[in-house]
């Protein structure tokens, strides 16, 4: 029976991203439980410094797959399935960021390996169970995940990252890659700049689909301005078009560190909350008392955003 | 070239429920089409609308209480549609990834389409791994989390924009045929038309079991077993405002002075 424990870093740009470092951690805490070794990837790009770089505390060995500088999904399935035949892994993790969308899933079918995706806690008792949320992160569930090998990907800032340079054995692997592959990388593009960097202010009020509709909108502007305050908002608004892409907060907009981020009618997805968690003070306004929101903020009232909001505005007038 | 859209009904949890084992009770359940699918079967029908596209035909796992939400694709430009569904899928608790993708693939063989879309993520399971899962089962190239397509038909490449973290997209080159996996924001997804409701009403959605597809119950069978459902337990110590709208505005006006970011 295999017991080890494989986890693929992921780096853009030629910084290795902070999912990397959390994939470290849980893969320790998975590989003591299996009784494994942690084994960790790292695919393309500056590998011998990336390759130093992950070397952390918990890590058994690092190994670097020079092929490709940036991300492409048909050479990382490659190179994983490579490794996965030659370390025989019980368990492998990979993000689950954009990227780990674009090649775990492949990675699992192409091996035949269970895979749980999304995963907020990984556990392993002589098998594998996942902790994982459904319905908007309105109720969380354990999943067994049977087989003799599986594939997870972890959810981002679950886990704390990993500190510590390790002793990890680090060495180049030679994964033999077909290179002639049918998706080319061919740029990046910066999206979201515009008159106002959300970034920067110190108080925002943010709105979500509770607002409804775009004839809502000057509600909200007259609030904005009543406490000269910034505007910002979860995607649906800027999917919709009421608002530039540049007030979008979460996970592909901003992420933003006001003194207070007073967010009416949104759910608190977790794609949201990875923009504004960093917040001193949250206040949330929502109707549903079970909004994931209000498991993050410091203040929140219980009601509808078109009664408490003309009340606010008039506190301010 | 055809347009294979898969279109998932997922369930919307109300504001207040119960969990009875492991599951949501039925009765606080709404069922509604998945907000990604809907930006799926805009791009498909303005591909069409635009000339690449000969057919769009959608294909949905579910029951037949999905043929509601089947038929807002249909009466938003849909052609068609085909319904997977038969006992041995109604009695699986969880639907995991490689089900899926096991059945989305039969289907493929038989529509033989150029190119599939499909959401990103649904809203119930939130596996996000069901359209990538199936290229590599068909052997086609993909692209996950798409929010621009540019189809050159000549070249027989699709030119998109991956949505990366914090405001970066990546622009990339994909080879034909391919599944896509789309984000919101891509389009605009239409309100359904009278007409097109009216339309709708004729067009077929063809109901088929795991043997029309040429599968056996083996093909539900799955890894993944739920073994708990819960709340999570909340580590907040938020403190809720009590009282009308006017109290409430009230003390949050007197946080938002004490905290200095409000006069
Ligand atoms: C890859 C990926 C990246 C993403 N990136 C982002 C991102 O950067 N930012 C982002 O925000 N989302 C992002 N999302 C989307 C995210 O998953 C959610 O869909 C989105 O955040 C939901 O927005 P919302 O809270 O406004 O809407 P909903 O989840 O629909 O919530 C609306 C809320 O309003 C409340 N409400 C309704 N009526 C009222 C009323 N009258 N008064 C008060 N409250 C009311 C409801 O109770 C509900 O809680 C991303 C998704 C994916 C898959």
């Amino acid at each position: 029976m295999s017991s080890d424990v494989l986890a693929v870093a992921e780096h853009r740009r030629g910084e290795i991203r902070d999912v990397s470092y959390e994939l470290i951690t849980a893969g320790h805490h998975l590989a003591n439980d299996t009784g494994g070794d942690l084994h960790l990837a790292v695919i393309g790009g500056d590998t011998e410094r990336f390759g130093e770089d992950l070397n952390r505390e918990g890590v058994d060995y690092v190994h670097t797959v020079s092929e490709g500088e940036e991300f492409n999904h048909d050479i990382y399935v490659q190179a994983v399935e490579a490794l996965h035949a030659e370390l025989d892994p019980e368990v492998v993790l990979m993000p689950n960021s954009v990227n780990g969308l674009d090649y775990a899933p492949a990675v699992a079918n192409r091996l035949d390996i269970p895979l749980a995706t999304d995963a907020v806690g990984v556990d392993y008792d002589g098998g594998l169970t996942v902790t994982r949320e459904m319905y908007g992160s309105k109720v969380e569930t354990t999943v067994e995940v049977g087989g003799d090998q599986q594939a997870v990907t972890i959810r981002g800032a679950e886990w704390p990252a990993a500190e510590g340079v390790g002793d990890a054995e680090i060495a180049e692997f030679d994964a033999d890659i077909d290179t002639d592959v049918g998706s080319t990388v061919t740029g990046f593009e910066e999206v979201g700049s515009g008159d106002v960097d959300i970034s920067e202010a110190d108080f925002i009020v943010s709105i979500g689909r509770g607002i409804e509709e775009e004839e809502n909108l000057p509600l909200i502007e007259d609030l904005v301005e009543a406490l000269d305050a910034t505007l910002a908002s979860s995607r649906p608004i800027v999917d919709n078009g009421w608002l530039p892409k540049n007030r979008q907060v979460g996970q592909s907009g901003k992420v933003v560190t006001p003194k207070v981020y007073l967010a009416i009618g949104i759910s608190g997805a977790v794609q949201h909350v990875a923009g504004m968690k960093g917040s001193d003070t949250i206040v949330a306004v929502n109707t549903d008392p079970n909004a994931p929101i209000f498991d993050i903020a410091d203040y929140g009232i219980v009601g509808d955003l078109f009664e408490v909001v003309p009340e606010l505005i008039e506190e301010f007038e | 070239m055809k347009v294979l859209v898969t279109v998932k009904e997922v369930a919307e949890v109300a504001d207040d429920f119960e969990i009875e084992g492991t599951e949501v009770g039925e009765r606080y359940l709404e069922y509604d089409l998945n907000e990604w699918d809907d930006y799926a079967v805009e791009e498909a029908v303005q591909l069409k609308e635009d000339g690449p596209a000969e057919e769009v035909v959608t294909v949905t796992i579910g029951p037949e209480r999905a043929e509601e939400t089947i038929r807002m694709a249909l009466a938003k430009g849909a052609d068609r549609a085909i319904r997977v569904w038969d006992d041995a899928l109604a009695e699986a608790e969880l639907l995991d990834v490689e089900t899926k993708t096991n059945l989305l693939a039969a289907v493929v063989e038989e529509e033989d389409p150029d190119l599939v879309l499909t959401g990103v993520q649904s809203g119930d399971d939130n596996f996000g791994a069901t359209g990538v899962s199936l290229a590599d089962q068909i052997g086609f190239e993909w692209g996950a989390v798409v929010n621009a397509l540019d189809y050159d038909h000549d070249e027989g490449v699709a030119h998109v924009h991956r949505e990366l973290e914090g405001g970066v997209e990546e622009l990339t080159d994909i080879q034909m045929p391919a599944v896509l996996t789309i984000q919101t924001g891509i389009n605009e997804p239409r309100y359904a038309s009278l007409r097109g409701i009216r339309q709708a009403q004729s067009k077929e959605i063809a109901p088929k079991t795991l043997a029309d597809v040429g599968l056996d119950a083996d093909a539900v069978e799955s890894d993944l077993t739920l073994t708990s459902m819960y709340e999570p337990e909340s580590e907040s110590d938020v403190e809720l405002f009590e009282g009308d709208a006017s109290e409430t505005a009230g003390r949050l006006a007197e946080v938002l002075r004490e905290k200095g970011v409000a006069e």
